[in-house]
């Protein structure tokens, strides 16, 4: 019991932050109907600029702001100059063209840092908290991981409720050629979006770091994590989303630690067959339809 | 290049006795087209260095493996990250039929057909929840796949042999060929006839009535559906054969390097031959054998470079891939069709110009007579 408890726990972390690249993914499908493989590239490349920042002396905070800022430029600049053709062209070019980007950006960041990992501090201790007398896999760490994914789903449902760019941002997803009749920059739109969720990306590629190190290749698994913690919310909504990574990060925990942790992108594999084959728009789709 | 695609494609309103010749044709020019290249791929081997030779074989063997994944996504409209690790399965199941240490393995025939018939398998499981899901849905499965697979030999070190993977003893030139001739030729020999294998075979489907349903589908489905073709069963089809050659590939692969490791079946692997798919031009046998020549040359060029320019391990160790990379975003927005497109186009130019100036002659001596 006290074990199940325990990856539990483990599981509640790591969904956090499969709930954040998931969100990532979910903005940008949203936004431009295109699932963005260079995420994984694109976090790697905001963390590994975290890393350079602790490693010339600057201060962690310091290092966890220009990975946001950085991640923001960057999904801004890509969305610009690569994505921006292929917007409306068929699924294929834009599979093709995002993967395109990760290898470029993997490879780029293999010319400048190495592909040797390199360890990532964590925001606050890794130690995790005494309760009744017992060590819980549980940390200061990892309450900050969830506390800032929760925090940012927040900021990201008033964004889009409350706010005018939140509802430009909505209508030129939803109806881009009316929107512009009616006056929405689409474009300007579609590049917000684009750095807000690589922003969301960012912060996932400091929140996971610490545990699986920083090197160009190491982020792909968190990948394919947040696209199935993505497919299981819906790949459509937002709170789906958190919901996904947070079942994804507790079924994966189970399975480690049960099976052994190299059943993992395994088990991953498994879940993201079952649930496209058994409900394909989600765990939470409540009807679907398919245009002729 | 449409137009004779239609003419081929279109036997239906021809005499039976007509369409059966034309297939007969397709084969025999086939096999032709296989024969010179085969004599071709024999005088080049036997100029070329024990190193050249084992270049040779693994273009042999990428070759297969491309042109598996491009008739699945350009004729089928099926794109597969998971390449990569179909072609593992085969070469771990040959790695394991393969001599190992306690007594003697399989023939080196039998050892190939069966990890092509073990992936084939492999991708009868995987091409049924494939044709269930589309575009980037079925990218980002494949992707699991290929990430998820070769942690399967670090779940069963015992059978698999953890990280470090199999090695087999190498099947060794017949000893009619001397004492001295190169294994490297020999297994560039194996690789390139195993190539011309898949070449026939697929050429075959591709211009049979097998490649038109794979087209239809690909084109809309809906209409083909109401046309009377099963669409699953054509998409499962088209995952099975990709998944044969990938096997092939696979088992070739352990041939050339006497090696099946996780290490050797990266992520990068089905990213790269993607790329050679891409590039030659997705849907083209012509186009993916130039892409696999480009993927295995390229790293090799930009080595020398490298050396030659004085650049760092680090960067030379990525420059491949940053030029993979580079160029898949590259042919995607500037040249869709890619090789093949553009020899397509090129030649398309000329007939038109030959035919225009065709007309004219006649024209003018339709105006003298």
């Amino acid at each position: 019991m006290q074990r199940f408890l325990d990856l539990t726990l483990d599981g509640l972390a790591s969904g956090a932050i499969y709930a954040a690249v998931a969100l990532s993914l979910v903005m940008i499908w949203r936004a431009t109907r295109i699932l963005n493989f260079a995420q994984a590239g694109m976090l790697m490349l905001t963390t590994f600029i975290a890393w350079s920042i602790l490693d010339a002396g600057g201060g962690y905070w310091l290092a966890f702001a220009a990975a946001l800022a950085s991640g923001f430029l960057l999904g801004a600049v890509v969305e610009r100059v690569v994505i921006r053709p292929v917007e409306g062209a068929p699924p294929l070019n834009a599979v093709i063209v995002t993967l395109g980007l990760l290898v470029v950006l993997q490879a780029g960041a293999g010319m400048v840092w190495g592909n040797q990992p390199e360890s990532f501090p964590a925001a606050f201790s890794i130690q995790g908290f005494e309760l009744f007398g017992h060590t819980v896999p549980f940390s200061r760490a990892d309450l900050f991981a969830v506390i800032a994914v929760a925090i940012v789903l927040v900021l990201l449902v008033v964004l889009f409720r409350r706010t005018s760019i939140g509802l430009q941002m909505r209508a030129a997803a939803l109806a881009p050629d009316v929107s512009k009749l009616l006056g929405v920059r689409v474009g300007r739109m579609f590049t917000l979006g684009w750095g807000l969720a690589a922003m969301v990306g960012a912060l996932a590629g400091v929140l996971v770091a610490p545990s699986v190190f920083v090197s160009p290749s190491s982020f792909d698994a968190i990948l394919v994590f947040g696209f199935t913690a993505a497919v299981v919310g819906g790949l459509e909504s937002p709170p789906g989303a958190v919901v996904g990574g947070i079942l994804v990060g507790l079924a994966l925990s189970y399975m480690s630690g049960y099976f052994g942790s190299s059943t993992v992108t395994l088990g991953a594999l498994g879940i993201l067959v079952a649930v496209l084959m058994i409900r394909p728009n989600g765990l939470f789709a409540t009807s679907h339809t398919r245009h002729v | 290049m449409a137009a004779t695609e239609q003419r081929a494609a279109d036997p239906g309103v021809d005499p039976a006795g007509l369409a059966t010749r034309l297939s007969r044709l397709t084969l025999t020019r086939n096999l032709g087209i296989a024969l010179v290249a085969g004599v071709v791929l024999l005088l080049i081997s036997n100029a070329l260095s024990p190193f050249d030779n084992l270049q040779l074989a693994t273009m042999a063997y990428t070759f297969i493996a491309v042109a598996g994944l491009s008739l699945l996504t350009g004729l089928n409209g099926q794109v597969s990250l998971g390449h990569g690790a179909l072609m593992a399965i085969g070469a771990y199941t040959a790695a394991k039929l393969f001599a190992e240490d306690p007594g003697p393995g399989w023939p080196l025939l039998a050892v190939l057909l069966a990890a092509t018939a073990v992936t084939a398998l492999a991708g009868v499981v995987i091409g049924a929840a494939a044709a269930r899901l589309r575009g980037p849905y079925l990218a980002g499965a494949t992707l699991a796949l290929a990430v998820a697979l070769p942690s399967i030999s670090e779940r069963f070190p015992d059978f698999l042999g953890g990280s470090n993977g199999l090695t087999i003893i190498p099947p060794l030139p017949p000893s009619g060929l001397g004492v001295d001739f190169a294994l490297e030729r020999w297994h560039a020999w194996i690789a390139c006839l195993g190539a011309l294998v898949a070449f026939v075979v697929l050429a075959n489907l591709v211009r049979g009535r097998q490649g038109r349903e794979w087209r239809a589908v690909r084109d809309d489905e809906i209409a083909a559906e109401l046309c009377g073709l099963h669409v699953a069963r054509s998409q499962v089809l088209a995952f099975v054969v990709s998944a044969a050659c990938c096997g092939l590939a696979g088992g070739l692969f352990v041939v050339v390097t006497q090696l099946a490791a996780p290490g050797a079946f990266p992520l990068a692997l089905s990213v790269s031959l993607l790329a050679a798919a891409v590039l030659g031009g997705l849907g083209s046998l012509g186009g993916a054998a130039a892409g696999a020549a480009l993927i295995v040359l390229i790293p090799r060029w930009s080595d020398d470079a490298s050396a030659a320019l004085g650049l760092t391990t680090n960067v030379q160790a990525n420059l491949a891939l940053a030029i993979y990379g580079l160029l898949l975003i590259a042919v995607v927005l500037l040249a869709p069709r890619g090789i093949a497109g553009i020899f397509g186009r090129a030649a398309h130019a000329v007939r038109t110009r030959w035919e225009s100036q065709q007309m004219r002659r006649h024209e003018r001596r339709g105006e003298v007579g």
